[in-house]
C-alpha cells in the first residue's frame, strides 16, 4: 500500500511540476492543482498508513500508536486542503483578469505565441 | 506582569481582525469613517507593540496559550525580544502606508481598508506564533491579503506581475507544507520549542530526512525572503504595487528573514548536537550573491521603482549572509540594519510614486490608475479631509529624496551609516580566515556605492532635470507619511545607543535560545476558574 501511494504522490507532482512550467496560464493552474493534491497525500501518509485504527481514542483501549492512527496529519490536511483551494481559486481569478486585460493565455501576457 | 503580557500578547492578532470584520461590514459608503477607523485601528497597533516590546525588554519572553493548552499540544504565541521588534517595524510602516493611503489611494478600488487590516494580522501572527503549522497559517493570511492589496488599482502591468507572484508563492507554500510535514514525521511535534528540544535526539538514520526537511522549509521561507536565485518575482512586482501597498511589502521580505533567523536559531543552535549550523553556508553565500546581484541590477536601473525593488534585494542579501556569519555581534549590528533598511525602503517606496507624479496633474494620475468602476466614486467632496496641495512640494520632495539616498546608501551621518559601520566593524572584528567575511565587507561597500551611484543618478533625472515642470500635488497626508518614516530614522540615528544595546540583547537571546524553549515549555496553563460546586466543608 505504502509503495502505491509513494507512487501515486510521485506522479501527481511529476506532472505538477510539468504543467507548473508551461507557458499557458490554464496549464499552470492546473499544475497548481496536482501539485497540491500531491502535498495534501503526502501530509496525510506522514502518520503512516494503517488500516481500521480510529483516530479518536475511545474508553478501555491504551493510548497510544498501535491501537490508533495519528490524528494529527488529518487535521493538518484538512486546514492545508481548505488553505489551498481558496489561494487557487484567487488565481483562477487573477488568470481570468489577465485574460481579459491581455488577450491571451501566455503566463508574459502576450508576448508572442507560446 | 508577565500574566499581564501574556493576555496582550493576543491583541497584535485580534485587533486588526475585529477592526477588518468592523471595516467589511461598513459597506463601500462611508469613507470618511472607514478611513478613521483604519488609522486608529493601525495606530492603536503600534501602541500595543511598543508596550509589549517594554514589557519584554524588562520580564523576558512572555508566552500567551491559545485556548489554555499547554506548549507541546496546543499553539502558543511568544513575544521574545525579537519577535518584539519586528511588530514595531511592522507597526511604525503600517501606519505611515495607512496614512498615505488616506491622501487617495484607498478610494481607487473596493475593500483597501480590511485586506490592509488582514494582512496586519497576517504579519503580526506570523512574528508572534510559536508553532510551525500556525505560522503557516498566518503565512497564507498575510499572503491572501497580499495578493489583494498587490492588485488594488488594477491595469495590466499589476494583474500580469500579480499573476507570477502568486504563482512563485503557491508554489512556495507547497514547499512550506512539505518541509512541515516531514519535520513533524521526524520529530512528531511542531512546537518550535519542541522541536529544537527534539531535534538533539534524532537518531543517526533519521538525519537525513531531517536535515531534507529543514532544506526544503528553508527554500519556503528563502523565497519570501527574496534570496537569489529565488528573487526574480520581487522587483516586477513591488514596482507594479501602488505606493502604499508596496510601503507595506518593503515588512514581507522581512518576515521570510525573521523566520529563517528565528527558526534557525533555534533548531540548529549548538544544542542541537551533530545538525548544528547546518547550512549556515549557504545563508552565507546566497546571501552575498544576493547582494551581488541586487548592486548589479541598481546600476542597470533608473527606473525609480525598480532601484527601490533591488534596494530591498541586496537588504535582505545583507541580512541573509550576516546571519550566515552567526556570531553574536554581527548578529546585533544586523538587527539595527534590519530597523533602518526596513524604513528606509519602505519611505523610498512612498516618494517613488511621489515623485514620479512631477509634471503631471492629479487628472492625468488618476486615469493612469486605468478607471476605477462606477461604484468606487472619486468624490471630490472627500478632499478637505486629506488636507490642501502641499504648497513646497518639490523642496520636500527632494530633501526626502536625499534623505532617503544617504539612509539606503549607508551614507553618513544618517543610521544607514550606523548600521552599515557597526556591520563592517563586528564582520572585521571576527573576520578570522574566512574568504566569506572578506567578501561580505567587499560587497557590503560595493552595494552601498551601486546604491549611491544609482539614486544620485535617478535623483537627477526626475528632480533636477524637470525644469519648468508643473510642480507635482503631495496632499498633506502623504508628506506626513514619508516624513514619518525619515524622521523615525532620524530618531533611529539620534536614540542609536539605546537601540543598540536592545539589538545586542536580542542577539544574545538568539545565541543562547535555551532561556526561551525554557519559558515556552514551562508555562503552565491557568488554572480552570473556581467550579461553581463549592468543596466539601469538613464538619466542624
Amino acid at each position: 500500500m505504502e509503495a502505491v501511494l509513494a507512487c501515486v504522490i510521485g506522479v501527481l507532482g511529476g506532472a505538477g511540476v510539468w504543467l507548473v512550467l508551461r507557458p499557458r496560464t490554464f496549464q499552470v493552474i492546473m499544475g497548481l492543482t496536482l501539485l497540491s493534491y500531491a502535498v495534501n497525500l503526502f501530509i496525510f501518509s506522514i502518520g503512516s498508513i494503517f488500516t481500521n485504527k480510529p483516530p479518536i481514542v475511545s474508553p478501555g483501549i491504551p493510548a497510544d500508536l498501535d491501537h490508533y492512527t495519528d490524528p494529527m496529519p488529518q487535521s493538518l490536511v484538512l486546514t492545508a486542503i481548505v488553505i489551498g483551494f481558496a489561494t487557487t481559486a484567487l488565481f483562477l481569478v487573477v488568470l481570468l483578469a489577465s485574460r481579459g486585460l491581455s488577450g491571451t493565455d501566455h503566463v508574459d501576457g502576450g508576448k508572442g505565441e507560446p | 506582569m508577565n500574566g499581564s503580557l501574556s493576555q496582550l500578547l493576543i491583541v497584535p492578532v485580534v485587533l486588526p481582525l475585529v477592526t477588518a470584520a468592523v471595516l467589511v461590514m461598513l459597506g463601500e459608503q462611508r469613507r470618511r469613517l472607514k478611513s478613521i477607523i483604519n488609522v486608529v485601528a493601525t495606530s492603536m497597533g503600534v501602541v500595543v507593540a511598543a508596550t509589549i516590546l517594554r514589557y519584554v525588554d524588562g520580564d523576558g519572553p512572555g508566552v500567551h496559550l491559545a485556548s489554555n493548552w499547554e506548549a507541546p499540544f496546543g499553539i502558543v504565541l511568544v513575544a521574545d525580544r525579537l519577535s518584539a521588534l519586528m511588530l514595531v517595524v511592522t507597526g511604525i510602516v503600517s501606519l505611515c502606508a495607512a496614512l498615505y493611503a488616506e491622501a487617495g489611494w484607498a478610494r481607487v478600488g473596493v475593500h483597501f481598508h480590511p485586506l490592509f487590516q488582514i494582512q496586519l494580522m497576517g504579519l503580526n501572527g506570523a512574528f508572534l506564533t510559536g508553532d510551525l503549522f500556525n505560522l503557516f497559517v498566518f503565512f497564507e493570511v498575510m499572503l491572501a491579503a497580499s495578493y489583494g492589496l498587490h492588485l488594488h488599482g488594477s491595469g495590466l502591468p499589476r494583474v500580469g506581475s500579480g499573476l507570477h507572484y502568486l504563482a512563485v508563492n503557491l508554489l512556495a507554500s507547497s514547499l512550506f507544507l512539505v518541509g512541515l510535514a516531514v519535520l513533524y514525521g521526524v520529530l512528531g511535534t511542531l512546537n518550535m520549542a519542541d522541536i529544537a528540544v527534539k531535534v538533539a535526539h534524532v537518531p543517526a538514520n533519521d538525519r537525513g530526512l531531517l536535515l531534507a526537511g529543514a532544506a526544503i522549509l528553508a527554500l519556503a521561507f528563502l523565497i519570501k525572503a527574496a534570496m537569489w536565485p529565488l528573487n526574480a518575482w520581487l522587483v516586477p512586482a513591488y514596482g507594479a504595487a501602488s505606493a502604499p501597498v508596496a510601503g507595506l511589502f518593503a515588512v514581507m521580505t522581512k518576515v521570510g528573514v525573521y523566520t529563517v533567523l528565528r527558526l534557525w536559531a533555534l533548531v540548529f543552535s549548538e544544542a542541537a548536537g551533530p545538525s548544528a549550523h547546518f547550512g549556515h553556508s549557504v545563508l552565507l553565500y546566497g546571501g552575498l550573491a544576493t547582494i551581488a546581484v541586487g548592486a548589479l541590477g541598481l546600476m542597470t536601473t533608473v527606473r525609480l521603482d525598480r532601484i527601490a525593488g533591488f534596494a530591498i534585494i541586496v537588504s535582505s542579501g545583507t541580512l541573509l549572509a550576516a546571519i550566515g556569519q552567526w556570531t553574536p555581534s554581527v548578529t546585533a549590528a544586523a538587527l539595527f540594519y534590519l530597523l533602518t533598511a526596513t524604513l528606509g525602503v519602505s519611505a523610498l517606496f512612498l516618494l517613488v510614486e511621489l515623485i514620479e507624479r512631477i509634471g503631471t496633474t492629479r487628472q492625468h494620475q488618476l486615469l493612469d490608475l486605468d478607471a476605477p468602476g462606477e461604484d468606487t466614486n472619486l468624490d471630490d467632496d472627500q478632499m478637505p479631509l486629506v488636507g490642501r496641495v502641499f504648497p513646497i512640494s518639490i523642496a520636500l520632495l527632494a530633501l526626502s529624496f536625499m534623505t532617503c539616498t544617504v539612509l539606503v546608501a549607508g551614507l553618513p551621518p544618517l543610521s544607514g551609516f550606523i548600521a552599515k559601520f557597526s556591520l563592517l566593524r563586528s564582520v572585521l572584528s571576527d573576520l578570522g580566515s574566512s574568504a566569506g567575511g572578506w567578501m561580505m565587507m567587499g560587497l557590503l561597500l560595493l552595494s552601498g556605492f551601486a546604491a549611491t551611484v544609482s539614486l544620485a543618478r535617478a535623483g537627477i533625472r526626475s528632480l533636477w532635470s524637470t525644469g519648468h515642470r508643473a510642480a507635482p500635488e503631495v496632499k498633506a497626508a502623504e508628506a506626513i507619511a514619508v516624513l514619518g518614516l525619515l524622521c523615525s530614522c532620524i530618531l533611529l540615528t539620534i536614540f542609536a545607543e539605546p537601540v543598540t544595546r536592545y539589538a545586542r540583547a536580542t542577539a544574545a537571546e538568539l545565541h543562547e535560545p535555551r532561556a526561551y524553549i525554557e519559558k515556552v515549555m514551562s508555562t503552565k496553563s491557568r488554572p480552570r476558574s473556581p467550579s461553581p460546586v463549592p468543596a466539601p466543608e469538613t464538619s466542624p
